[in-house]
Protein backbone atom coordinates (compact mmCIF):
# COMPACT_ATOMS: atom_id res chain seq x y z
CA UNK A 1 0.00 0.00 0.00
CA UNK A 2 2.85 2.38 0.38
CA UNK A 3 3.99 1.86 -3.35
CA UNK A 4 0.46 3.94 -4.45
CA UNK A 5 1.31 6.24 -1.18
CA UNK A 6 4.04 8.58 -2.87
CA UNK A 7 1.64 8.31 -6.37
CA UNK A 8 -0.92 10.66 -4.98
CA UNK A 9 -0.36 14.17 -5.91
CA UNK A 10 0.39 16.62 -3.39
CA UNK A 11 -1.40 19.19 -5.17
CA UNK A 12 -5.03 17.39 -5.52
CA UNK A 13 -5.08 16.57 -1.47
CA UNK A 14 -7.41 19.24 -1.18
CA UNK A 15 -10.82 18.38 -1.96
CA UNK A 16 -11.44 21.91 -3.87
CA UNK A 17 -8.77 21.98 -5.96
CA UNK A 18 -9.41 18.08 -7.06
CA UNK A 19 -13.26 19.41 -7.86
CA UNK A 20 -11.50 21.82 -10.09
CA UNK A 21 -9.68 19.12 -11.90
CA UNK A 22 -12.80 16.84 -12.14
CA UNK A 23 -14.72 19.75 -13.72
CA UNK A 24 -12.15 20.53 -16.17
CA UNK A 25 -11.34 16.91 -17.40
CA UNK A 26 -14.60 16.49 -18.49
CA UNK A 27 -15.13 19.83 -19.64
CA UNK A 28 -12.92 21.52 -22.68
CA UNK A 29 -13.07 24.70 -20.95
CA UNK A 30 -15.21 26.07 -17.88
CA UNK A 31 -15.36 30.05 -16.64
CA UNK A 32 -14.73 31.38 -13.45
CA UNK A 33 -18.06 32.04 -12.57
CA UNK A 34 -19.39 28.38 -13.56
CA UNK A 35 -17.03 26.83 -11.36
CA UNK A 36 -17.75 29.01 -8.17
CA UNK A 37 -21.33 27.58 -8.83
CA UNK A 38 -20.53 23.64 -9.63
CA UNK A 39 -18.06 24.04 -6.42
CA UNK A 40 -19.73 26.31 -3.92
CA UNK A 41 -16.90 27.93 -3.12
CA UNK A 42 -16.14 32.07 -2.68
CA UNK A 43 -14.25 34.23 -5.18
CA UNK A 44 -11.14 33.86 -3.17
CA UNK A 45 -11.01 30.73 -1.83
CA UNK A 46 -11.65 29.72 -5.34
CA UNK A 47 -8.95 31.74 -6.95
CA UNK A 48 -6.50 31.04 -4.72
CA UNK A 49 -7.13 27.16 -5.82
CA UNK A 50 -6.94 27.80 -9.20
CA UNK A 51 -3.41 29.87 -9.09
CA UNK A 52 -1.94 26.99 -7.00
CA UNK A 53 -3.02 24.61 -10.27
CA UNK A 54 -1.41 27.41 -12.64
CA UNK A 55 1.62 27.12 -10.38
CA UNK A 56 1.87 23.56 -10.99
CA UNK A 57 1.12 24.22 -14.62
CA UNK A 58 -2.06 21.73 -14.31
CA UNK A 59 -4.48 24.81 -15.84
CA UNK A 60 -4.04 27.28 -18.31
CA UNK A 61 -5.93 30.45 -17.99
CA UNK A 62 -7.55 32.14 -20.87
CA UNK A 63 -8.68 36.14 -20.56
CA UNK A 64 -10.63 37.51 -23.13
CA UNK A 65 -13.83 39.65 -23.61
CA UNK A 66 -17.79 38.89 -24.02
CA UNK A 67 -19.18 42.05 -25.15
CA UNK A 68 -17.80 44.77 -22.66
CA UNK A 69 -16.95 42.11 -19.88
CA UNK A 70 -13.89 40.37 -19.15
CA UNK A 71 -14.23 36.44 -18.80
CA UNK A 72 -11.40 34.15 -17.67
CA UNK A 73 -11.94 30.37 -18.43
CA UNK A 74 -9.79 27.65 -16.95
CA UNK A 75 -8.56 24.51 -18.96
CA UNK A 76 -6.52 21.58 -18.31
CA UNK A 77 -3.00 21.31 -19.53
CA UNK A 78 -1.65 18.11 -21.27
CA UNK A 79 0.47 17.47 -18.02
CA UNK A 80 -2.65 18.48 -15.44
CA UNK A 81 -4.65 15.95 -17.47
CA UNK A 82 -1.96 13.27 -17.23
CA UNK A 83 -1.54 14.21 -12.89
CA UNK A 84 -4.69 13.91 -12.47
CA UNK A 85 -5.31 10.44 -14.13
CA UNK A 86 -2.44 9.29 -12.14
CA UNK A 87 -3.45 10.20 -9.45
CA UNK A 88 -6.99 8.46 -9.71
CA UNK A 89 -5.09 5.20 -10.73
CA UNK A 90 -3.27 5.42 -7.47
CA UNK A 91 -6.72 6.23 -6.00
CA UNK A 92 -8.23 3.16 -7.24
CA UNK A 93 -4.83 0.70 -6.55
CA UNK A 94 -4.81 1.14 -3.17
CA UNK A 95 -8.56 0.60 -2.91
CA UNK A 96 -7.76 -2.52 -4.57
CA UNK A 97 -5.09 -3.36 -2.16
CA UNK A 98 -7.33 -2.59 1.08
CA UNK A 99 -10.43 -5.06 -0.22
CA UNK B 1 -11.59 1.05 6.98
CA UNK B 2 -11.58 4.68 7.66
CA UNK B 3 -9.21 5.69 5.04
CA UNK B 4 -10.69 3.50 2.68
CA UNK B 5 -14.32 4.98 3.25
CA UNK B 6 -12.38 8.47 2.61
CA UNK B 7 -11.01 7.48 -0.88
CA UNK B 8 -14.29 6.14 -1.95
CA UNK B 9 -16.13 9.27 -1.01
CA UNK B 10 -13.68 11.18 -2.51
CA UNK B 11 -13.85 8.87 -5.88
CA UNK B 12 -17.56 9.51 -5.64
CA UNK B 13 -17.32 13.22 -4.99
CA UNK B 14 -14.96 13.46 -8.32
CA UNK B 15 -17.93 11.13 -10.49
CA UNK B 16 -20.34 13.73 -9.02
CA UNK B 17 -18.70 16.64 -10.43
CA UNK B 18 -17.87 15.44 -13.44
CA UNK B 19 -21.31 14.20 -14.26
CA UNK B 20 -23.37 17.41 -12.53
CA UNK B 21 -20.50 19.72 -14.93
CA UNK B 22 -20.95 17.99 -17.71
CA UNK B 23 -24.52 16.60 -17.83
CA UNK B 24 -28.13 17.74 -17.44
CA UNK B 25 -29.41 15.18 -14.81
CA UNK B 26 -32.70 17.12 -13.48
CA UNK B 27 -34.18 15.40 -16.72
CA UNK B 28 -37.45 14.49 -15.21
CA UNK B 29 -39.24 10.92 -16.54
CA UNK B 30 -42.42 12.69 -15.86
CA UNK B 31 -41.86 14.95 -18.48
CA UNK B 32 -41.55 11.64 -20.86
CA UNK B 33 -44.70 10.06 -19.72
CA UNK B 34 -46.39 13.73 -20.74
CA UNK B 35 -44.81 13.40 -23.95
CA UNK B 36 -45.84 10.46 -24.84
CA UNK B 37 -49.74 11.10 -23.45
CA UNK B 38 -50.24 14.48 -25.28
CA UNK B 39 -48.82 12.63 -28.49
CA UNK B 40 -51.07 9.29 -28.49
CA UNK B 41 -53.99 12.00 -28.25
CA UNK B 42 -52.72 13.87 -30.88
CA UNK B 43 -52.32 10.66 -33.09
CA UNK B 44 -55.56 9.68 -31.80
CA UNK B 45 -56.83 13.29 -33.51
CA UNK B 46 -55.16 12.50 -36.30
CA UNK B 47 -56.43 9.20 -36.68
CA UNK B 48 -60.53 10.31 -36.21
CA UNK B 49 -59.67 13.02 -39.05
CA UNK B 50 -57.92 10.28 -41.14
CA UNK B 51 -60.01 7.60 -41.10
CA UNK B 52 -62.77 9.19 -38.78
CA UNK B 53 -65.59 7.08 -40.55
CA UNK B 54 -64.76 3.91 -38.27
CA UNK B 55 -66.09 6.17 -35.09
CA UNK B 56 -69.15 7.86 -36.40
CA UNK B 57 -71.10 4.27 -35.87
CA UNK B 58 -74.46 5.70 -34.24
CA UNK B 59 -73.89 1.89 -32.98
CA UNK B 60 -71.54 2.68 -30.41
CA UNK B 61 -73.06 5.35 -28.63
CA UNK B 62 -76.52 5.38 -29.24
CA UNK B 63 -78.68 8.48 -31.37
CA UNK B 64 -79.86 10.66 -28.48
CA UNK B 65 -76.24 10.08 -26.54
CA UNK B 66 -74.65 13.83 -26.11
CA UNK B 67 -70.95 11.91 -26.56
CA UNK B 68 -71.94 10.70 -30.06
CA UNK B 69 -73.33 14.10 -30.80
CA UNK B 70 -69.95 15.96 -29.60
CA UNK B 71 -67.98 13.18 -31.65
CA UNK B 72 -70.25 14.17 -34.63
CA UNK B 73 -69.55 17.88 -34.26
CA UNK B 74 -66.02 17.51 -33.46
CA UNK B 75 -65.14 15.65 -36.79
CA UNK B 76 -67.54 18.10 -39.09
CA UNK B 77 -65.06 20.40 -37.67
CA UNK B 78 -62.45 18.48 -38.49
CA UNK B 79 -63.82 18.06 -41.86
CA UNK B 80 -64.10 21.78 -42.44
CA UNK B 81 -60.49 22.43 -42.43
CA UNK B 82 -58.16 21.56 -45.24
CA UNK B 83 -55.61 18.63 -44.47
CA UNK B 84 -52.59 20.21 -44.07
CA UNK B 85 -53.90 22.99 -41.59
CA UNK B 86 -55.31 20.50 -39.36
CA UNK B 87 -52.03 18.43 -39.47
CA UNK B 88 -50.00 21.35 -38.30
CA UNK B 89 -52.64 22.18 -35.67
CA UNK B 90 -51.97 19.17 -34.08
CA UNK B 91 -48.79 18.23 -34.61
CA UNK B 92 -48.14 21.86 -33.43
CA UNK B 93 -50.59 21.63 -30.02
CA UNK B 94 -48.96 18.04 -29.05
CA UNK B 95 -45.44 19.71 -29.58
CA UNK B 96 -46.31 23.07 -27.44
CA UNK B 97 -48.47 21.05 -24.48
CA UNK B 98 -45.37 18.44 -24.89
CA UNK B 99 -43.09 21.05 -24.13
CA UNK B 100 -44.83 22.95 -21.54
CA UNK B 101 -45.21 20.02 -19.15
CA UNK B 102 -41.88 18.81 -19.87
CA UNK B 103 -40.51 21.80 -19.08
CA UNK B 104 -42.56 21.64 -15.66
CA UNK B 105 -41.87 18.72 -14.38
CA UNK B 106 -37.93 19.27 -15.19
CA UNK B 107 -37.78 22.63 -13.65
CA UNK B 108 -39.45 21.02 -10.80
CA UNK B 109 -37.27 18.12 -10.50
CA UNK B 110 -34.38 20.94 -10.54
CA UNK B 111 -35.58 22.57 -8.11
CA UNK B 112 -35.99 19.86 -5.63
CA UNK B 113 -32.18 18.93 -5.90
CA UNK B 114 -31.29 22.64 -5.79
CA UNK B 115 -30.56 22.62 -9.57
CA UNK B 116 -30.37 25.29 -11.88
CA UNK B 117 -33.00 24.51 -14.96
CA UNK B 118 -31.37 26.89 -17.37
CA UNK B 119 -27.09 25.98 -17.22
CA UNK B 120 -24.03 25.16 -19.53
CA UNK B 121 -25.54 21.84 -19.85
CA UNK B 122 -29.39 21.98 -20.58
CA UNK B 123 -28.20 24.35 -23.16
CA UNK B 124 -25.62 21.65 -24.45
CA UNK B 125 -28.09 19.53 -24.63
CA UNK B 126 -30.53 21.25 -26.01
CA UNK B 127 -28.06 22.84 -29.00
CA UNK B 128 -27.94 18.67 -29.28
CA UNK B 129 -31.55 18.19 -29.43
CA UNK B 130 -32.45 20.95 -31.93
CA UNK B 131 -30.00 20.99 -34.60
CA UNK B 132 -31.27 17.74 -35.71
CA UNK B 133 -34.94 18.90 -35.14
CA UNK B 134 -34.32 21.90 -36.83
CA UNK B 135 -32.41 20.03 -39.94
CA UNK B 136 -35.62 17.62 -39.58
CA UNK B 137 -38.52 20.88 -39.60
CA UNK B 138 -37.03 21.26 -42.69
CA UNK B 139 -37.08 18.61 -44.18
CA UNK B 140 -40.59 17.83 -43.77
CA UNK B 141 -41.55 21.08 -44.59
CA UNK B 142 -39.75 20.04 -48.34
CA UNK B 143 -41.45 16.61 -48.23
CA UNK B 144 -44.72 18.30 -47.58
CA UNK B 145 -44.08 20.66 -50.87
CA UNK B 146 -43.28 18.32 -52.73
CA UNK B 147 -46.92 16.11 -51.93
CA UNK B 148 -44.82 13.37 -49.97
CA UNK B 149 -47.38 13.96 -46.75
CA UNK B 150 -47.09 9.97 -46.15
CA UNK B 151 -43.45 10.01 -45.19
CA UNK B 152 -43.86 12.95 -42.41
CA UNK B 153 -44.58 10.50 -39.87
CA UNK B 154 -41.17 8.34 -40.55
CA UNK B 155 -39.06 11.31 -41.12
CA UNK B 156 -40.09 13.26 -37.66
CA UNK B 157 -39.37 9.95 -35.99
CA UNK B 158 -35.76 9.58 -37.39
CA UNK B 159 -34.32 12.74 -37.21
CA UNK B 160 -36.58 13.29 -33.25
CA UNK B 161 -34.09 9.56 -32.69
CA UNK B 162 -30.82 11.16 -34.44
CA UNK B 163 -31.62 14.31 -31.99
CA UNK B 164 -32.09 12.02 -28.91
CA UNK B 165 -28.91 9.94 -29.81
CA UNK B 166 -26.65 12.98 -29.89
CA UNK B 167 -28.46 14.52 -27.08
CA UNK B 168 -27.53 11.71 -24.45
CA UNK B 169 -23.87 12.65 -24.14
CA UNK B 170 -25.13 15.81 -22.06
CA UNK B 171 -27.71 14.01 -20.00
CA UNK B 172 -28.87 9.98 -18.88
CA UNK B 173 -26.82 7.62 -21.40
CA UNK B 174 -30.11 5.65 -21.59
CA UNK B 175 -31.49 8.82 -23.49
CA UNK B 176 -29.33 6.84 -26.52
CA UNK B 177 -31.62 3.70 -26.43
CA UNK B 178 -34.90 5.80 -26.71
CA UNK B 179 -33.14 7.84 -29.54
CA UNK B 180 -32.54 4.28 -31.59
CA UNK B 181 -35.61 2.80 -30.79
CA UNK B 182 -37.11 6.16 -32.38
CA UNK B 183 -35.32 5.85 -35.72
CA UNK B 184 -35.53 2.03 -35.91
CA UNK B 185 -39.30 2.84 -35.82
CA UNK B 186 -39.05 5.56 -37.94
CA UNK B 187 -36.80 3.69 -40.77
CA UNK B 188 -39.60 0.63 -40.47
CA UNK B 189 -42.03 3.61 -41.55
CA UNK B 190 -40.27 4.86 -44.17
CA UNK B 191 -40.02 1.12 -45.42
CA UNK B 192 -43.91 0.71 -44.89
CA UNK B 193 -45.48 4.30 -45.12
CA UNK B 194 -49.33 2.41 -44.47
CA UNK B 195 -48.42 2.55 -40.94
CA UNK B 196 -46.78 6.27 -40.16
CA UNK B 197 -49.05 6.68 -38.05
CA UNK B 198 -49.14 3.84 -35.86
CA UNK B 199 -45.63 3.74 -35.96
CA UNK B 200 -45.58 7.60 -35.05
CA UNK B 201 -48.29 6.54 -32.08
CA UNK B 202 -45.86 3.74 -30.78
CA UNK B 203 -42.73 6.00 -30.89
CA UNK B 204 -43.99 9.62 -29.61
CA UNK B 205 -46.19 7.71 -27.87
CA UNK B 206 -46.05 4.65 -26.01
CA UNK B 207 -42.08 4.67 -26.17
CA UNK B 208 -42.19 7.86 -24.10
CA UNK B 209 -43.98 6.79 -21.46
CA UNK B 210 -42.22 3.48 -21.24
CA UNK B 211 -39.03 5.57 -20.82
CA UNK B 212 -40.51 7.91 -18.61
CA UNK B 213 -41.65 5.37 -16.43
CA UNK B 214 -38.53 3.48 -16.33
CA UNK B 215 -36.22 6.49 -15.79
CA UNK B 216 -39.05 7.85 -13.26
CA UNK B 217 -39.10 4.77 -10.90
CA UNK B 218 -34.90 4.09 -11.16
CA UNK B 219 -33.73 7.70 -10.91
CA UNK B 220 -36.21 9.69 -9.42
CA UNK B 221 -39.16 8.08 -7.09
CA UNK B 222 -36.96 6.73 -4.34
CA UNK B 223 -34.63 10.04 -4.31
CA UNK B 224 -37.61 11.48 -3.12
CA UNK B 225 -38.46 9.35 -0.14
Amino acid sequence: MSNYLHQLNKAFENRSRLGIMSVLAVNERVDFNRLKELLDLTDGNLASHLTALERENYIEVQKQFIGKKPNTSYLLTDAGRAAFRSHLDALEAMLREMR
Amino acid sequence: MSSKQQHLDTLGEIRDLMNRSSRFVSLSGLSGVCAGVFALAGAAAAYLYLGGDLFFGLEVFGPDSRADYHTIRLAEKMREMDFYSFMLLDAGLVLLCALLSGTYFTWRRARRAGAKLWDETSRRLLVQLFVPLAAGGLFCIFLLLHGQAALLAPATLVFYGIGLFSAAKYTFNDVQYLGLCQIGLGLIGLVFPVYGLLLWALGFGVLHIVYGGVMYYRYERNKQQ
